[in-house]
């Protein structure tokens, strides 16, 4: 019984994820250790606990909403990594897509007056076109979809500076907060924050990305459009020959993906929650951070709702450590061990194999 | 304009020698995305050699042992996309994007961390050496001269009789076309494949410490570098992955890129009025339209990107 659970593919895949998580967290420990032995211990727990470094319930309620609130967009980032990385194209340029989408949702909501449900499907729009770009130049053109993400990556982040610009908070770089100037554009909490304490922020984007979640893992799994999306990604010759319209099916994906990063930066800043900070000089690690979801998730949809929730906790674990002796950043360096260790992955679960046979084998013989 | 040219030539270098790196990752099969990062940690290497030699060392060491801490720091950091990528066949496009997030926040990690050692309200991630800069430059009457146009030089004319005219660079640039083949006649692809990303982390480096002393005199390393290890292999891309190409394309891309700095001093630039932002999304919106142009017929090594499988034929 216990070695049929061991080959499936799932199993394996949950136990090389958690292989990534413990060696990720430990290779960070260690980087603690290095720059101040004395208070290791203690950082790595105040980033593991996250919320729970409170003590009184509703606060601790209350920050486990905020980091769900910021679970929301990550979730989408990483929906839209995956969702390409089926079709075998590596979309880097999520970051950028969250980007543009956050831009156009905050400039509609401020500059338009335009209601919450409007500003998200702005930036639906506006996020399928940008993704397009990157499939158009991949299909027809033949650009690394990698290189034309990442230059618009940086074009869509100094455009974005720009456009804010003009709806920003006098002298301080933040745009203006929607609550007291745009509230038509603020997500409906469906009565959710009494659930956390009275925490506004929690909206309606939280069940939300859950459902868009579970209908990919249906649309990839279950229907005609995904399996030639899927058969695309395995042989872009092979699809094509079989009939498949290869070259709409890569600009259509990028356009999926492009679409699901941006709904992300809609569902973030029609929060609240945040305010774009316009004189941002580095593409925000939303996207980057999708990377590490999607793949921590075995690149299955469900998965990935984990995954990102556990990517975020220790995100905002990170805000928890002692700033006297270490920075935030420890935790972005944790998910970026981690997204290096998931490149082993396959290798694991080979090692796994290998040695499941192995045992068959010997118990074979003692028969 | 002398301006314009001096920043040209001193980004052409940074781009030249990163595309280079790029360039010999790639010919022996290994695609290397990494190039961002390992810029980040050669810079580090470089900058923390500038921090803690001591003032009154004589200048010509100094430049010398700051090139190589940055080389070090390179190389023992594309390690880790070699043992990933060609020892466990990982997917070279994970790797070496964990690789650029890792760099740039495994060095604010780092520099904030000492930055607080010295000071408790220090949190910046910046290093500054404004003194030791000065053993990088020459003054030429009021043009900058910086050494690194000639090491870059140095570095083309180098990468270019290697990989043409020896052995070794042949035999690297046959593991990178058909590893299998390579492999018949007794060439060892996995070593050939190691030092050619060892020698991309060397190029890659060196062109990451050559960025942060490209006209500013400190750096803060939350920022990274600013997508430059990916211009880099834009230029590469454009150079159809020969040396001589990639430094004229590299040339192209560095004159657009010092745009943005000098602009203002540029009398009919100036008066066109056009916001600075523009200026500096001018690199990547080149990049972008020369890639969709030259990508078509691309010449790119036959193997790269693809696991070495020796079962394989």
């Amino acid at each position: 019984m216990k070695k049929n659970l061991l080959k499936s593919e799932g199993i394996q895949t949950f136990l090389a994820s958690l292989v990534c998580i413990f060696l990720g967290l430990f290779i960070g420990f260690i980087v603690l250790l290095f720059i101040n032995p004395a208070g290791a211990f203690e950082a790595i727990s105040a980033v593991i606990k996250n919320f729970f470094n409170y003590s009184r319930a509703n606060l601790q309620l209350k920050n486990f909403g905020n980091t769900l609130v910021k679970t929301a967009p990550l979730l989408m980032c990483a929906l839209s990594v995956l969702f390409c990385y089926k079709v075998g194209l590596f979309n880097i340029g999520a970051a950028g897509q969250y980007v543009v989408g956050s831009c156009i949702s905050i400039y509609a909501a401020l500059s338009w007056g335009m209601p919450w449900w409007a500003c998200l499907l702005l930036a639906v729009l506006v996020g399928a076109v940008y993704g397009a770009i990157v499939g158009f130049l991949k299909s027809y053109c033949n650009v690394n979809e990698v290189i034309s993400g990442i230059m618009l990556n940086w074009i869509g982040l100094y455009t974005t500076n720009m456009i804010l610009n003009a709806v920003k908070d006098g002298a301080s770089p933040y745009t203006l907060h929607l609550k007291d100037y745009a509230p038509q554009a603020l997500l409906p909490t469906l009565g959710l924050d009494k659930l956390f304490a009275g925490n506004t922020y929690v909206s309606l984007a939280i069940p939300l990305v859950i459902v868009i979640a579970i209908l990919l893992k249906v649309i990839l799994d279950k229907t005609r459009f995904g399996y030639e999306l899927k058969a695309t990604g395995f042989n872009k010759h092979a699809a094509k020959y079989s009939g498949m319209a290869e070259r709409r099916n890569i600009i259509l994906t990028l356009a999926i993906g492009g679409a699901l990063a941006a709904l992300g930066g809609g569902l973030l800043y029609l929060t609240d929650y945040e305010q774009w900070a316009c004189t941002q000089s580095s593409v925000p690690g939303m996207g980057f951070n999708g990377i590490a979801a999607a793949f921590l998730g075995g690149l299955n949809p469900v998965g990935t709702i984990f995954a990102s929730y556990f990517i975020q906790h220790i995100t905002s674990g990170g805000a928890y450590v002692d700033k006297t002796l270490y920075s935030a950043q420890i935790s972005d360096l944790i998910s970026a061990l981690i997204i290096y260790l998931c490149g082993f992955v396959g290798f694991m679960k080979l090692a796994m194999k290998k040695r499941l046979v192995k045992r068959e084998e010997k118990k074979g013989e003692s028969k | 304009m002398l301006l314009l040219v001096q920043y040209t030539l001193i980004f052409a270098s940074v781009l030249l020698l990163v595309a280079l790196g790029g360039c010999y990752s790639e010919h022996s099969g290994v695609i290397n995305l990494g190039l961002e990062g390992i810029m980040v940690i050669g810079a580090l290497g470089g900058a923390l050699m500038m921090r803690y030699l001591p003032g009154s060392m004589p200048g010509f060491f100094m430049v010398l042992l700051t090139l190589l801490g940055a080389i070090l720091f390179g190389v023992a950091y594309s390690a880790l996309l070699a043992v990933a990528c060609i020892n466990f066949k990982a997917d070279q496009t994970i790797v070496g994007t964990a690789l650029n997030i890792l760099g740039t926040a495994l060095a604010t990690v780092l520099v904030k961390a000492m930055n607080m050692s010295v000071s408790q309200d220090d949190v910046s991630s910046t290093i500054q050496y404004v003194e030791q800069k000065k053993n990088f430059i020459m003054y030429f009457g009021s043009f900058e001269f910086n050494w690194f146009m000639v090491i870059t030089v140095i570095v083309l004319i180098i990468a270019y009789v290697v990989l043409y005219k020896t052995k070794f660079g042949l035999r690297m640039m046959a593991c990178g076309e058909h590893p299998q083949a390579a492999a018949s006649v007794g060439i060892n692809v996995y070593k050939m494949r190691w030092a050619g990303v060892l020698i991309s982390g060397v190029f890659g480096a060196l062109g990451g410490i050559s960025y942060i002393l490209a006209g500013v005199s400190e750096w803060k390393f939350e920022n990274g570098v600013a997508g430059f290890g990916f211009l880099a292999l834009a230029v590469m891309i454009f150079g159809q992955w020969k040396p001589l190409r990639i430094a004229l394309a590299a040339l192209l891309f560095g004159l657009f890129r010092a745009l943005s700095n000098v602009y203002i001093g540029i009398d009919f630039l100036a008066a066109l009025n056009i916001p600075s932002t523009v200026y500096n999304m001018m690199p990547y919106i080149i990049s972008l339209l020369v890639l969709a142009f030259t990508s078509r017929t691309s010449k790119a090594p036959k193997a790269e990107g693809i696991p070495y499988d020796p079962g394989q034929r």
